[in-house]
């Protein structure tokens, strides 16, 4: 297989994804409710992303205080819930993180 | 956010909590591709030429699985087709920029940025939006780049180093964005919605979880709004 075109294949893929509107939606005006939609698409992406992983980080449920994913989740989104700071939140987290690792061990 | 008198300076430095989470994984996807069969050269070009961190990461994985070409141009398709509802959400504001300026900046609208641009945008600052935009891509991009680079010198020297758990940096760094946004309840029923749909659906293949979840979280969101009369304020 070739990994040359494989990857041209992604760029041009990839950029008419992002393009989509910006460039070929020039047209386009959004009704009401699909621009209140949209609004929600971070808060919804976002959590997508990491729940699955602080909750099931090898692909089964492991709810547990040994599991590392989750304690460092939930110490990232109380730090930057109560301080707003991400990268505090982001460097107290991974402290967390690598401390339950390191207990666990 | 910021009172810096150059909106470019501006974007790429409130982008810098984003740089410092993309980091470790620009490593990690460095020694991955190598360790799936790429060259250096096509893991670099990948980061500059496709530059969307999570597909990456998936065709890294397919690579090595040796998948076929529709199969990885697919997968790609459906991990990144979140970018083209951030493209919907900010051509409102771009709606009268120049072609050349909508194009480039479209190549460069990852997570990050969108979140960044987006919140900007939000708070009604458009005054010098495409410079802000553009220091905020530039930063992500060259932050990408240097990184891989540093993933696939490390990854010829130390191998099992994804091993070592540094893909928490990414969980910390979503978390960490979204926490403050969930104080607003339409917000948090999204979140919460999103998530378990995420939960639930996390062996559907392709990510399709992913496009699953989006779709709930937005439907919670809307449904939550209507029932409370509580408007969508700051997102992310």
């Amino acid at each position: 297989m070739n990994h040359w075109l494989a990857i041209g294949g992604m760029a041009v893929v990839t950029f008419l994804i992002r393009a989509s509107f910006l460039v070929f939606g020039q047209g386009l005006v959004f009704p009401p409710l699909v621009k209140r939609a949209l609004r929600y698409v971070p808060v919804a992406v976002l959590p997508a992303l990491v729940v699955p992983m602080a909750l099931a980080p090898q692909g089964e449920l492991w709810l547990s205080p040994m599991n590392p994913y989750l304690i460092g989740t939930l110490v990232a989104g109380l730090v930057a819930w109560r301080t707003r700071n991400t990268l505090l939140a982001i460097v107290i987290s991974f402290i967390a993180y690598a401390a339950v690792r390191f207990l666990t061990r | 956010m910021t009172s810096a008198s150059s909106p470019l300076l501006a974007g790429a430095r409130d982008s810098v909590p984003m740089l410092v989470g993309a980091a470790p994984f620009g490593v990690i996807f460095g020694t991955l591709a190598l360790g799936a069969g790429l060259s250096s050269a096509q893991t670099l070009a990948m980061s500059l030429i496709v530059f969307a961190g999570s597909s990456q990461f998936v065709a890294a994985t397919l690579f090595a699985g040796g998948a076929a070409l529709p199969v990885i141009w697919l997968t790609t398709f459906v991990v990144n087709l979140r970018h083209a509802l951030y493209s919907a959400t900010l051509l409102p504001y771009a709606r009268d920029w120049p072609l050349p300026w909508r194009a480039m900046l479209s190549f460069w609208l990852t997570d990050e940025t969108f979140a960044v641009v987006e919140h900007r945008m939000r708070e009604g600052l458009a005054e010098g939006g495409r410079a802000y935009w553009l220091g905020s891509s530039l930063a992500m991009y060259s932050n990408w780049f240097v990184w891989t680079a540093v993933g696939v010198v490390i990854g010829e020297a130390v191998p099992g180093l994804a091993g070592w758990g540094l893909d928490f940096a990414m969980v910390a760094t979503f978390a960490a964005i979204v926490a403050p946004a969930l104080k607003h309840r339409p917000s948090l029923a999204a979140a919460c919605a999103a998530g378990a749909v995420a939960l639930v659906a996390r062996h559907l293949p392709y990510k399709l979880d992913l496009m699953a979840a989006a779709v709930a979280g937005v439907a919670a969101g809307l449904l939550a709004e209507r029932l409370s009369g509580e408007q969508q304020e700051a997102s992310v």
